[in-house]
């Protein structure tokens, strides 16, 4: 188990305030496009951001080009690391409906410029959600 | 080779001369001991041995332990122990807490870090994958655990991206730390975690404070460590969880449904100083907590799916802005019914307050009920406490664990814990120890988990507080000293929550245990052999005691006064617990694990547990 090597990292600026933090596909995809050396490409079929590791040269400018700074390198072979929709069959999705959440689903859906919005630095994800579940204090609990 | 699950790398910290360095330990060793509880016990009865009995928990000789074991993360639940020699019971305490800072310890490569020495100003000790640092603390000293642990996120997170700042976003660390309770040396404080997580029992706050250690963080990027049977492992893994998953009642409730139903069903809660364990007040029903205080239904730490835990967040009122869990069941009672506070705003206040101000919330709520009832008997005047200590009274508790917390007036006694505190109003008053102890709900100095054994109806009997080697202790009660053996010793050890052993067979978790480690690991090697090892190491500890309080044998193996009285309300009214079964059983229990009639472990046990060299010690225990 490597939970820092997850395509899904989940973050926790405050106890309660769990976030998930994942690739949302943007519809320009911004990673693509700042990747100096095209080790980063789009599956035609799924829409996943999928990454050429031979090709990768770790220099951070997709990290950078994120609006929500998703993806990192692994701590493994330093390469840029991204969420590939396990080739169109994601394993969060198995294991969460196996559980009996069922709070994932796999929704088949066109190009859609409000999944851009998705894309968000956790820290500032938490803060709102700290907000809805604290109220006042919810503006005191992440600094 | 290394065996499975395990980093094999441990932090030794020396906090007096500022030092850091690793070790390991014999392969054999692991196999024996395990982790967690067990290995914890192991390293005391290196460090200390024969000095046990002149070694005060709180002196910097004191080691300090953090350890997980082979399980931690692996099994659904994670946890980390913490240990050292507690200046409560002054034996082993193995004291766990759910926590991702188990697994941000292993991630960056280590099983445990052991702390000794006292640093000369405040510190706290940061733990990444290159290595372990102490860094000054000066600026977190004096502050609330919330309050602290808002900074250690923000100033760690911050650091780290600075360190490596191309790697990507950072994510916060894992942190353990202490609140003013544990600076201030009352001696059962709590090592804190998670806002509303503690490693409560054995004072094991305190010993941070002693040492100016003010937290612990740690955030590692590696992998856990790999295990010897993956494939195996990873089947367990789902079957464990799918185990889990059926324990519907706690996924939907936590325990938070206990606050109504321990009182009015099994009658076995804590009301006023136990005075009574009857009570049937809807206003406890979770209901009320529910619907007036969840802002989270569904919460775990890592690796979770039974989800216990719920948030709660007080939003409007004079409690506004206090965050806890359900509260759980231990804090319903300690900090609600066993106050006489029947209101889920009050209780939950109390809960927070526990919480921010670094108190043990089962421990600290039993000395402030114990205060109270000395104050209903007049043995406690409002001049001795400087107000009105009255039942259900919630603002007058709140300042008792202030006054507690920064040890002023009366809570400077009340920090002691119930037991040293009633031997110290014993004296102030002139009184015999025996009349103030009689309402003193402990063993072994430890206050009792909100557990009552007078009905007969819980899951707590006869001498399961009074025999085990961590007194009060309601995670490590015991039944008989062989099925014992496999339960709360092994969860306490391999360290994953006892929580996520209820749904999985006993089967499936040890063949895990041997997926994971390799050993010939069994239930029977476990009953017969670790468990009793590690277990009567604790004892023959616990029997040297010292030095301000040691415990006889027998005499000290027993209840509190309180739990031979019989219960005066509900449908057990009359009911008490039975002396002479006590004794028969306490004496089973003895025999089982190898010990003598007053329950000091024969020569020959020890030999056969590996144990010789704790024979010597022995010796002036047996008549």
């Amino acid at each position: 188990m490597w939970p820092e090597a997850s395509r899904v990292r989940v973050f926790m600026p405050f106890p309660g305030l769990e976030v998930p933090h994942l690739c949302s596909q943007c519809m320009d995809y911004p990673c693509v496009a700042s990747c100096p050396v095209d080790a980063l490409s789009v599956d035609p079929t799924y829409g996943a951001v999928i990454v050429d590791r031979e090709k990768c040269t770790s220099c951070g400018d997709c990290i950078r080009a994120c609006p929500g700074t998703v993806p990192f390198l692994h701590p493994g072979d330093n390469k840029a690391t991204i969420c590939d929709l396990c080739g169109g069959e994601p394993k969060c999705v198995e294991v969460c409906t196996e559980a009996g959440y069922n709070a994932l689903t796999i929704v088949n859906e066109g190009p859609n410029i409000n999944r851009k919005l998705y894309s968000r630095n956790p820290v500032d994800t938490a803060r709102d959600l700290a907000v809805k579940f604290f109220g006042e204090k919810g503006l005191e609990v992440i600094e | 080779m290394t065996p499975g699950g395990y980093a094999d790398k441990w932090l030794d910290v020396d906090l007096s001369k500022g030092r850091v360095e690793e070790f390991s330990f014999p392969h054999e060793t692991l196999e024996q001991y395990f982790g967690g509880r067990g290995i914890a016990t192991k390293i005391l009865w290196d460090r200390v041995g024969e000095r046990w009995d002149s070694l005060d928990g709180h002196a910097p000789d004191n080691p300090l332990i953090f350890a997980t074991g082979p399980m931690t993360g692996i099994y659904p639940g994670a946890r980390i122990c913490v240990s050292g020699k507690s200046p409560v019971s002054n034996g082993v305490v193995g004291s766990t807490a759910a926590t991702e800072t188990a697994v941000e310890l292993r991630t960056a490569g280590y099983d445990g870090i052991v702390f000794t020495g006292k640093s000369d100003k405040p510190v706290y000790f940061l733990v990444t994958d290159d290595g372990g640092e102490i860094r000054d603390a000066g600026h977190l000293w004096g502050l609330d655990c919330e309050e602290t642990l808002i900074k250690l996120n923000k100033e760690v997170t911050a650091e780290l991206s600075k360190r490596k700042p191309n790697v990507g976003l950072w994510k916060e660390p894992a942190t353990m730390y202490i609140g003013p309770a544990g600076e201030n040396l009352v001696r059962n404080a709590a090592v804190c975690t998670k806002v509303c997580h503690a490693a409560g029992y054995g004072g094991y706050g305190s010993v941070m404070g002693s040492k100016n250690l003010k937290a612990v963080a740690a955030k590692g990027r590696g992998s856990l460590p790999e295990v010897d049977a993956p494939e195996a492992a990873y089947l367990l893994w789902r079957k464990a969880h799918e185990g889990c998953m059926g324990f519907t009642t706690f996924r939907r409730w936590g325990t938070g449904y206990l606050g109504y139903s321990v009182g009015a069903d099994t009658s076995s809660e804590p009301i006023r100083n136990w005075q009574e364990e009857w009570h049937d007040e809807k206003s406890m029903g979770v209901p009320n907590y529910m619907d007036r205080f969840w802002v989270k239904s569904k919460w775990a730490d890592f690796n979770c799916t039974t989800n216990c835990m719920k948030v709660s967040c007080v939003k409007a009122g004079k409690w506004k802005g206090d965050i806890t869990d359900m509260p759980d069941y231990e804090l319903q009672a300690y900090c609600g019914t066993n106050l006489g506070i029947f209101d889920a705003g009050d209780n939950v206040h109390i809960s927070t307050l526990m919480d921010k101000l670094g108190h043990s919330g089962i421990n600290a709520p039993n000395t402030m009920g114990y205060a109270a009832e000395l104050y209903q008997r007049g043995i406690l005047t409002e001049e001795d406490i400087g107000f009105k200590l009255e039942w259900g009274d919630t603002e007058a508790f709140d300042r008792l664990a202030h006054m507690m917390a920064y040890r002023e007036g009366i809570g400077d006694v009340l920090a002691e814990g119930t037991y040293r505190a009633a031997l110290k109003i014993a004296e102030m008053k002139g009184l015999k120890p025996e009349e103030t102890l009689r309402y003193a709900v402990q063993v072994k100095g430890i206050e009792v988990g909100a557990h009552g054994t007078r009905s007969d109806k819980d899951y707590t009997h006869d001498m399961c507080y009074a025999a085990s080697v961590q007194g009060g202790d309601h995670t490590s009660t015991v039944t008989d000293g062989y099925s014992d053996m496999s339960e709360a010793v092994f969860f306490d050890s391999a360290v994953f929550c006892m929580f996520t052993a209820r749904g999985p067979s006993q089967e499936l978790i040890f063949d895990f245990a041997k997926a994971i480690t390799g050993f010939p690991i069994t239930i029977e090697s476990w009953r017969r052999e670790t468990g009793p090892r590690i277990v009567t190491l604790q004892k023959a500890l616990l029997l040297m005691g010292g030095p301000d309080v040691t415990w006889e044998p027998v005499e000290d193996d027993d209840n509190p006064p309180r739990f031979y009285e019989p219960l005066p309300s509900g449908p057990y009214k009359g009911q008490t617990t039975d002396r002479e079964l006590v004794d028969m059983r306490i004496q089973a229990y003895f025999e089982t694990l190898g010990w003598d009639e007053r329950g000091i472990p024969t020569r020959e046990t020890l030999d056969g547990l590996g144990l010789s060299d704790v024979d010597p010690l022995m010796e002036r225990f047996r008549q």
